[in-house]
């Protein structure tokens, strides 16, 4: 089984946003970057499907800057076989990352490419399917349950009010979502062994897209609320407030 | 003629009601930049409800039937949909599952970029310009749409559907030939087939502060005195087994903007508030006076939540008249 899988650096999700002098992009003074979480599960799943397949290849693959080498560097802890870092600086077109991802992986022969469902940093939400349609192979997204058998897979993902069930066969693009596994932190041996595995650094430059980032800024501030009152006797004056302050009920 | 086409969602032969928060959208657009609004639903038959697409501003909705769109076809979804979109200014879906499936793909088939869970759209100096929280909403983006067409999905709720009657013509758009390399079998409903927390206008959530899994018959009850309110949890319930993930609100499950929020039994950790934080109505019950909860929340109540919840259900029954 050959499995490549798409990563993504980002910050951590409990890491504070300060936007930087720019507008544009984000101060990363003092911030912790990790592997995209949704990623990890991808990881996981490609781990384990070579795992019990007995033979095959994992290639992790991530399109960013040198610091991404670092973010590589944990998929190989995790025991991923090799990894290939696409140099480039970060384009706010999904499309265009995809682009470059697909070329990349066109005539790489994988049975696999994984995806998470999305990254945490731009929310969004597409590279996975769009690097499908490049590469013309059959895509299931946001994938929380999946079983692999004679060239055939299943999977079962979340929608409104229920589990939609799809069938494709292999080479497939699946992007990953929480459920799917429980992803295994990588072993002392496993971060020693990470050093001496292969790591391949391709500069890439992403076309212009068609996306022009203007700017970002915070969310507004909620209004201060304000606490009603202790305990079941502020319940009638909350009910008052929410029907002729907020008018939501 | 500047066309803006909308992408509706129909389940179970049923338009699907975020569809008509998509139409609103196209049609707000259409008027900035003087152009007409075409509405696209897929199906393998009849979708009821689509006569309401007029109504709330579609000029033209092209039906597109196929034995294969009893559910949900990707591949022959973004065939259509791609198809539909020839000649078309900017392409609106919905950020929903399907949404969120398709619309990428259509956008690599025409080789335009995407703007995801966009939560308002403007027009300036004729483009298209796309406001998208990012970071788990501690930030928003502000985004030109520069491609043609320009493409974006809507985020359930953030987006009031309102009406605008045009002349809503039909027409059959015939589907092209596709490869099925992806086939829906089934859907399956889970236990309870209750309004998803993404598109209720009413969720009331809870948290570890609720004890054990049979205490949420308290919050159901409370959904139910509200009506149209969905039951949703923090992930520390979920991952206890509790509640069903598709209920889990924040950073690694449904981000939701319903109009009223209701966080019982939370502490309201910031992969939690990520999800929320877009409520228009936030209510904090907690034990906890200095929980985080409270500083997103519009009204608290401090205090045990046994007591606070069942008071809160009777006294909205009795608003309504019922109790
Ligand atoms: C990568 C990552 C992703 C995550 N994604 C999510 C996510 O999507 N959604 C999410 O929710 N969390 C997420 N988390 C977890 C998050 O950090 C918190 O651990 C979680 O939200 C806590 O859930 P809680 O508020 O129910 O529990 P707790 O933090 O334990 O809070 C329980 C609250 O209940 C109150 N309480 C207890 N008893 C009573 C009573 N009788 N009456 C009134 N109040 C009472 C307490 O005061 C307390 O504030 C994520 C974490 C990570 C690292
Ligand atoms: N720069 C990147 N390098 C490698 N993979 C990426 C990159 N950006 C996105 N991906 C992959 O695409 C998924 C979805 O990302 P996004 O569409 O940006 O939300 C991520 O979970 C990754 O698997």
């Amino acid at each position: 089984m050959r499995i490549a899988v798409c990563l993504k650096r980002v910050p951590d999700t409990t890491a504070r946003i300060v936007i930087a002098a720019d507008g544009k992009s984000i101060d990363e003074t003092g911030v912790k970057f990790v592997v995209n979480p949704y990623d990890e599960y991808a990881i996981e799943e490609a781990l384990k499907l070579k795992e019990a397949a007995g033979a095959g290849e994992t290639v992790a693959i991530c399109l960013g800057g040198d610091a991404a080498q670092e973010t590589l560097r944990t998929a190989l802890a995790m025991g991923v076989d090799r990894a290939v870092l696409l140099q480039s600086a970060a384009g706010s077109d999904g499309l265009e990352v995809a682009r470059a991802l697909a070329a990349e992986l066109k005539g790489g022969n994988f049975d696999l490419i994984l995806f998470g469902k999305l990254a945490v940093d731009d929310y969004n939400h597409q590279v996975g399917p769009m690097v499908a349609e490049l590469l013309e192979l059959p895509c299931i997204t946001s994938v929380a349950h999946l079983t692999v058998a004679n060239g055939a897979l299943e999977a079962e993902r979340e929608i409104e009010g229920g589990i939609e069930v799809s069938t494709a066969s292999l080479p497939a693009v699946l992007t990953c979502d929480k459920g799917l596994n429980s992803p295994r932190l990588p072993s002392l041996k496993g971060i020693m062994a990470a050093k001496k595995k292969p790591l391949e650094v391709k500069p890439v430059t992403l076309g212009a897209g068609s996306l022009t980032l203007l700017g970002l800024s915070l969310p507004p501030d909620r209004k201060p609320g304000q606490i009603v009152g202790e305990g079941a006797d502020a319940v009638p004056a909350l009910v008052k407030l929410l029907r002729e302050e907020a008018k939501v009920i | 003629m500047t066309r803006i086409l909308a992408v509706a969602e129909q389940r179970d032969g049923a338009l699907r009601k975020v569809s008509l928060e998509v139409v609103s959208a196209a049609r707000r657009l259409a008027d900035a930049m003087g152009g007409t609004v075409d509405v696209v639903v897929i199906g393998s038959g009849p979708v009821s409800g689509s006569d309401q697409l007029a109504r709330f501003g579609a000029d033209k909705v092209l039906t597109a039937t196929h034995p294969d769109f009893a559910l949900y076809q990707p591949d022959g979804y973004a065939a259509t949909v791609a198809a539909a979109a020839q000649g078309a200014a900017v392409v609106l879906f919905a950020a929903t599952a399907t949404g969120r499936d398709l619309a990428p793909r259509v956008a690599a088939r025409l080789g335009t970029g995407l703007a995801t869970d966009v939560t308002a759209l403007a027009v300036e100096g004729g483009k298209v310009i796309a406001t998208r929280p990012v970071y788990a909403g501690k930030a928003l983006a502000r985004v030109r749409l520069d491609g043609t067409p320009a493409m974006a999905t809507i985020r359930p709720n953030t987006i009031a559907a309102t009406e605008s009657p045009k002349a809503g013509t039909a027409e059959n758009l015939p589907v092209p030939a596709f490869a099925a390399r992806v086939k829906v079998t089934q859907v399956k409903a889970p236990a309870t087939a209750a309004l998803d927390v993404a598109e209720a206008p009413i969720v009331v959530s809870g948290g570890r502060g609720m004890k054990e899994p049979a205490h949420f018959a308290l919050l159901e009850a409370l959904a139910a005195a509200l009506g149209n309110a969905a039951v949703g949890a923090s992930r520390a319930v979920v991952d206890a087994g509790w509640r069903d993930h598709g209920a889990q609100v924040g950073q690694t499950g449904k981000t939701v903007s319903p109009n009223l929020y209701v966080a019982v039994g939370i502490s309201g950790a910031i992969q939690h508030l990520a999800g929320m934080r877009t409520a228009k109505t936030i209510v904090a019950i907690n034990r906890d006076k200095d929980a985080p909860i409270f500083k997103v929340a519009d009204y608290g109540i401090v205090g045990d939540l046994f007591e606070i919840v069942p008071r809160l259900t009777a006294e909205v029954k009795k608003l309504r008249g019922e109790g």
